[in-house]
């Protein structure tokens, strides 16, 4: 028994398939992208909290306090 | 089986493969907007994000290829007279009429949401503006009823240079503005030159050209007016926050070479034209395309050379 080669129909068939597969593939990648990019550019309001806290401790020298800069509380 | 019993005797029709869905886009029109999006975007006096530029310019090209899905559904039928479109998916038949109008208006909505996304609301508005203005405005309307159509049409292909400005700053800006005017103004002696040398193409289709209405030697008189009155709006750019010596040299070169052309064209008439083929309409339509590719490669040039102290005034 031996397959028969297929017809141009089924080969344009499989080739929109494909393109139509690799869009939308393309198409998850972009949105995610875009989503990355917009969410990073966002100000955070956790930012705030992490301007350096000065407390004076004994003697003249200045000690940072607080969280660290960029984390969340 | 009967799959390809319904091919073979329906033809190509409802079996297109997927690069008929990409010709639907009018590929070629979409690499001039491709390049001239992308440089409406990097000459703007503002960083954007790499990523989002991309897709901004993706979007841009996306919703130009949609409007040309769209023209391609409503002029299937004089697209199926004219030598130079007869070949395009729909009226070959090898896709529906109604499968190009549910391309067209997917990919309007797709493109100008992601673009409002990714860039920002004004942008998108131009866009959907400009699908609008090119499948609505020019052909529904002017492309069947007026000679003008094409200057009046031209607007649409005018505007992808402003959307990747505003797309970069959120507003629209002088040097905006004039991009835009470069590529209006370019449109009609563009295309009358092409339509001087296809003269039967649009009679056949019944589409009221210039070259049809008002005749070949009142056509050849509007080329040279427009051409004239182009050289002022495209040397202008050059004293925006967009020009420089690099973009106003070329453009003095360009525009007395397109007005050097555009004078040939007027002194000539049909049967000069017809004992050469029509050599010097030809030769003055390539040097169109050069033109506009070499104007917006020039203002690039004065973008990327900026940082290095040598771009701009």
């Amino acid at each position: 028994m031996s397959f028969q080669p297929d017809h141009d129909l089924h080969k344009r068939r499989l080739g929109r398939n494909l393109g139509l597969g690799l869009s939308l593939i393309a198409f998850v990648v972009i949105v995610f992208g875009i989503t990355i990019v917009k969410v990073s550019d966002q100000p955070r309001p956790w930012a705030k909290k992490a301007q350096p806290a000065t407390s004076v401790s004994s003697g003249a020298s200045a000690t940072v306090s607080g969280p660290a800069a960029g984390t969340k509380p | 089986m009967s799959d390809t019993q319904t091919y073979q005797h329906g033809g190509q029709d409802g079996e297109a493969g997927f690069g008929d869905y990409v010709l639907l886009l009018k590929p070629r029109v979409m690499s001039l907007v491709v390049f001239t999006a992308m440089v409406g975007l990097l000459v703007a006096p503002v960083h954007m994000n790499p990523f989002i530029a991309f897709t901004s310019i993706l979007f841009i090209a996306l919703g130009a290829g949609a409007s040309g899905a769209l023209n391609m559904w409503w002029d299937a039928d004089i697209d199926a007279k004219m030598r130079r479109t007869k070949g395009r998916p729909v009226p070959a038949g090898r896709v529906a009429a109604g499968e190009a109008l549910g391309v067209g208006l997917a990919l309007s909505g797709l493109s100008v949401v992601m673009l409002g996304l990714a860039a920002n609301m004004l942008a998108a508005a131009l866009l959907a503006f400009t699908i609008f203005f090119y499948a609505v405005v020019y052909s529904m309307w002017l492309k069947r009823s007026t000679p003008q159509n094409i200057v009046i049409g031209g607007a649409a292909g005018a505007f992808p240079p402003m959307i990747g400005w505003v797309a970069a700053t959120g507003h629209v800006g002088l040097a905006s503005v004039l991009m835009f005017g470069l590529i209006f103004m370019w449109t009609p002696p563009h295309f009358w030159s092409l339509a001087l040398f296809m003269k039967d193409d649009y009679s056949n289709a019944g589409v009221p050209m210039l070259t049809v209405t008002h005749g070949r030697k009142a056509t050849r008189t509007h080329i040279l007016i427009y051409t004239i009155l182009l050289a002022p709006v495209a040397i202008g750019a050059a004293f925006t926050s967009i020009g420089g010596p690099i973009y106003l040299a070329t453009s003095v070169v360009l525009n007395a070479g397109f007005l050097r052309g555009a004078w040939a064209i007027w002194r000539r008439d049909e049967v000069q034209a017809e004992a050469d083929n029509y050599a010097v309409e030809k030769k003055v339509f390539r040097f169109s395309l050069m033109y506009l590719f070499l104007h917006f490669g020039a203002l690039l040039a004065e973008a990327a050379l900026r940082p290095y102290g040598l771009g701009g005034w």
